[in-house]
């Protein structure tokens, strides 16, 4: 499934890299908020939920090939984060749902896909 | 030690008080005071969480002592990271205080996290603090350690090896453009340990201390610092090696 279908199908709001939601496919998907573990654990490919908000959430997306960032609870990314996902190109997303809502919709959605 | 060259003197930076919520009750200004003097460390500082309300009296239970008390608080960021906050007087800790305060919601339950009593010097209750200081702050952790270094103070990354409310557990790595005073490597693992472990964080200087909860760990752990005399003017300069100061590692 690629990202602009999930993010139509969730109603998510791109914060940046736009162009890139049509040819990125999301290959599976990870959730949370220690950067420690989600270096640890995820995988390239995968869509990460979180509520961190801080510019490193860019270079570990970078770092692991993440597909993109789905910021929740409502919470806005800073400048410094989005400046910094436009420069390496990675797309960020935000919703007011919450982890929980978007982790379960989003799992839906690639189990049936 | 020579009459001119530095001496070495024991620091630990980290102590709580039973202000904090995690705090033992046991850790009242006197006692923690009298501990600290029996472990025979030179240096403590006081970092209570998001509070300082117990700094003055601790500094006032250790008047007539050898005992160099720093102002200070361990503050946690909205990012979960807690910093500790070391400043040369209570004024300047009082500004970040405020600034704290104003960034901190919520109310303590001392059923689910513990009481959060204001003790003075001579072991009596003031009162008792009301804020959910075990909370996160507002404040972006750039924002924090910039406003610190505004009011003239040190800013130490709390036990970055611990996978809990530390800068690398909740931000997978040091920002680069975070102006880290030191680092803080928790009691367990120690600077030596610490040096092993992280080899990218060559260029930071490392403290370790007890981040005493307890009476009994006050004196678990400590830096060596080669110092003039035991304040806080003599501990910034060694974090940053100047003038003879330094932090002895090999010990």
């Amino acid at each position: 499934m690629n990202l602009e279908t999930l993010a139509e199908a969730l109603g998510l709001k791109c914060k940046c890299c736009w162009e890139k939601l049509k040819t990125t496919e999301v290959k599976g998907g990870y959730a949370g908020d220690l950067l420690s573990d989600v270096m640890a654990n995820s995988n390239a490919g995968d869509i990460w939920v979180t509520r961190q908000v801080h510019q490193n959430i860019v270079a570990v997306a970078s770092l692991k090939g993440h597909a993109g960032i789905v910021i929740v609870q409502g919470a806005s990314p800073d400048k410094d984060t989005l400046d910094r996902a436009g420069r390496e190109g990675i797309p960020i997303m935000v919703t007011d749902m919450s982890k929980f809502e978007v982790v379960g919709k989003i799992y839906q959605l690639l189990s049936e896909a | 030690m020579g009459e001119s060259g530095p001496g070495i003197f024991r620091c630990n930076l980290h102590v709580h008080t039973c202000l904090s919520p995690c705090g033992d009750l046991d850790m009242h200004p006197r006692a923690l005071v009298d501990e600290a003097v029996a472990q025979g460390l030179d240096i403590i500082a006081i970092c209570d969480h998001n509070s300082s309300e117990n700094v003055p009296y601790v500094m006032r239970a250790a008047r007539g002592t050898p005992l160099c008390v720093i102002p200070g608080m361990e503050v946690c960021t909205r990012e979960e990271v807690h910093v500790l906050a070391l400043f040369g007087d209570q004024a300047q800790l009082s500004l970040l205080q405020d600034y704290v305060y104003a960034n901190l919601q919520g109310l303590n339950d001392e059923d689910a996290f513990g009481m959060q009593p204001i003790v003075n010097e001579a072991g009596e209750v003031e009162g008792f603090n009301e804020r959910l200081l075990i909370g996160a702050t507002g404040i972006p952790l750039e924002d924090l350690v910039s406003r610190i270094h505004e009011y003239g103070g040190l800013a130490i990354a709390a036990h970055i090896d611990r996978p809990s409310f530390s800068v690398i557990g909740q931000l997978g790595f040091i920002p680069p453009h975070v102006p880290f005073d030191a680092l803080e490597i928790s009691a367990r693992l120690g600077i030596k340990g610490g040096r092993e472990r992280f080899p990218e964080l060559s260029g930071y200087p490392f403290v370790t201390s007890s981040d005493a909860h307890f009476i009994h760990d006050i004196g678990a752990a400590c830096t060596r610092m080669a110092l003039q005399k035991p304040c806080f003017a003599e501990v910034a300069m060694a974090l940053k090696g100047e003038d003879g100061r330094y932090i002895e590692e090999d010990a």
